[in-house]
């Protein structure tokens, strides 16, 4: 959730032409290479500490029989692969993965993505208190602490006095038991929509008003503006937002704090089923194997970004990556 | 007329799909705008018999304020550690020419976002254990900053980038040494970068859970994030009065900074987010 980058681009005055100036060259300040590596040092040493060094940690830890506790927690035993084959033949990943499946695809790819841009191209023309009071909405929902806004959907779904029970007239109903992960879907969805509505909002402020206004004079239907004058200006966003939605979603946590992967284990997500082997159960060199396959899955949809945005920000494109 | 139905059709449509939005992201926020001020805060959210005495009840809660208290510290230690690195590292990576500068930016980028709390708490719980920071907030502290510093640099690095070199330049002619340019001119001049990356650095720490959870034993040092799920998982029953008036609280900060920064610099997207 990075924040607007508005690199204000400062009135540069003309820069002065003496003769001085220009031999500072890039170092205009005077730093000096060994100036500059301790400048950097601090970062990186923080960076490498805390964010490679577990990364590289996952490696070996995926390897070993450690256990929080007891004889293999002091003197863990070197196993291979064993890990990663028990991971992979372990009945309970595959429901786990099979249930990040359903979460990624069904909040994030699909439930975000389609919602964010609905109302995106509802708001489009638009201005007034009820623009101002969906878009607020929307992003209160994305702004508020996690914990504050798992409760809150705890309190929706209670079975006994539950406000949706309330409003459907279906007491006792209780949805958090019988659909856990169709709630956590749905929670996603009201929690991520946020990002897609504000990426496309900004996105379909950059299609040229004269193509809609020459598909409205053609007579095109909405679905047909969308197609053909709409989805070609905005497909790098599109891709954009699928990706960056994917990887949030996949690494999110927060469904533990409304249902903590219950009941049985049947909103157990990826995330949670990695704390629940790995800090619940304490078989950490297994918790770590788990942690190098998300690792793994993260890599991929990553590089993909990188890949799309650097194709985007290609010259040709720079109108367009600059929106 | 067929136009006149089809365009009447079509406002219905849209009149229906506003509201359906509304009311889909409005219903589980009626809550917490209703229990805290209601005598009886029941679970599901009805109008208010209008009260204060939840926030009485919040402040004779030993362990509330000071889980707000715990909030900040680490909010704050996260920002303040992350601005100071990322604005030394993009200083100098802006200005000097190091070889491989962009590869390794490029990877630092990466591994951010693959290194996730979640895909990590393995080795980050170990790390945290080894180095003795299990139970201590510079230890939160630290990790955080390891996770938001490489996103923060790449951000600073826009703004230094932007800045005219000539500013410098001149300070240098007068006899400034490095440092004090760097403190009288670049800071000035990215002042909004600094803002920017430390009000995104509050709102991740601020609304983290599991860094917290993970690293953090002892209740007294508990974020409110963390804190308010003790308050209705132990004792059975959950603190209607407690909960509600402690959320409000919680989520103010986070609100009244998005307020402040939208005013300020524009909530829109430019650029690439995460680029």
């Amino acid at each position: 959730m990075a924040p607007p980058t508005s690199p204000r681009a400062e009135a540069a005055p003309p820069r002065a032409a003496s003769p001085r100036a220009a031999s500072f060259g890039e170092d205009a300040a005077g730093l000096g290479r060994a100036r500059a590596a301790a400048f950097t040092a601090p970062a990186l040493i923080l960076v490498a500490v805390f964010l490679v060094f577990p990364a590289l940690w996952t490696l070996y830890l995926g390897t070993t029989d450690y256990r929080l506790t007891g004889i293999a927690a002091s003197d863990p035993r070197f196993v291979g692969a064993d890990n990663y084959r028990d991971v992979l033949g372990d009945g309970e990943f595959h429901r786990s993965l099979w249930l990040t499946l359903q979460f990624v695809v069904g909040s994030a790819v699909v439930g975000q993505t389609l919602l964010g841009f609905a109302i995106a191209w509802v708001m489009r023309d638009r201005s007034g208190p009820v623009r101002r009071l969906v878009e607020g909405l929307v992003l209160l929902a994305w702004i508020l602490p996690s914990s504050v806004i798992a409760f809150l959907w705890i309190a929706l779904l209670d079975r006994d006095g539950g406000t949706l029970n309330a409003l459907l007239g279906t007491p006792g109903t209780a949805w958090l038991l019988d659909h856990p992960m169709a709630c956590v879907v749905v929670f996603n969805v009201w929690r991520g929509t946020a990002f897609s509505m504000m990426l496309y909002g900004a996105a379909l402020g950059n299609v040229p008003p004269s193509h809609l206004e020459t598909a409205r004079l053609a007579g095109a239907s909405t679905w047909q503006t969308l197609r053909d004058a709409v989805l070609p200006r905005i497909r790098g966003h599109v891709l954009t937002s699928l990706l960056l939605v994917s990887l949030w979603t996949f690494n999110d946590f927060t469904p533990f704090l409304i249902t903590a992967g219950g009941p049985d284990g049947r909103s157990e997500i990826m995330s949670v089923y990695v704390y629940r082997t790995a800090l619940g159960d304490g078989r950490l060199g297994f918790g770590a194997a788990i942690s190098l396959l998300m690792i793994l899955i993260n890599l991929v949809i990553a590089l993909v970004y990188l890949r799309v945005l650097r194709s985007r920000r290609a010259p040709g494109n720079a109108g367009e990556a600059a929106a | 007329m067929n136009a006149a139905v089809r365009e009447a059709l079509r406002r219905i449509g849209l009149a229906t799909f506003v509201s359906a939005v509304l009311g889909f992201f409005a219903l589980p926020l009626l809550w917490l705008a209703f229990a805290p001020f209601d005598a009886n805060p029941g679970i599901a959210a009805s109008p208010p018999e209008f009260t204060l005495h939840n926030f009485k009840v919040l402040m004779d809660n030993p362990y509330a304020l000071a889980s707000l208290r715990n909030s900040v510290l680490l909010a704050a230690g996260t920002a303040a550690l992350v601005v100071t690195a990322a604005a030394l590292a993009a200083y100098a990576l802006s200005r000097v020419r190091v070889p491989g500068r962009d590869a390794l930016l490029y990877v630092l980028l990466l591994l951010s976002s693959i290194i996730t709390g979640t895909a990590a708490m393995v080795p980050v719980f170990l790390l945290a254990f080894n180095l003795h920071l299990i139970d201590s907030r510079l230890g939160v502290v630290l990790v955080l900053t390891g996770g938001l510093l490489p996103a923060a640099i790449f951000l600073l690095k826009d703004f230094t980038d932007a800045t005219p070199a000539s500013y410098e330049e001149a300070a240098r002619v007068f006899g400034a040494s490095p440092l004090q340019i760097l403190r009288h001119v670049v800071v000035p001049v990215i002042r909004p970068g600094l803002a920017t990356v430390a009000v995104w650095t509050v709102a991740q720490v601020w609304g983290d859970f599991l860094m917290p959870f993970l690293l953090l034993r002892n209740p007294d040092k508990a974020p409110a994030s963390v804190i308010m799920y003790t308050f209705y998982t132990e004792g059975g029953q959950p603190d209607l009065a407690l909960i509600s008036t402690f959320s409000l609280l919680y989520s103010l900060p986070v609100v009244l900074m998005y307020l402040f920064v939208s005013r300020r610099y524009g909530f829109r997207f430019h650029g690439g987010i995460k680029r």
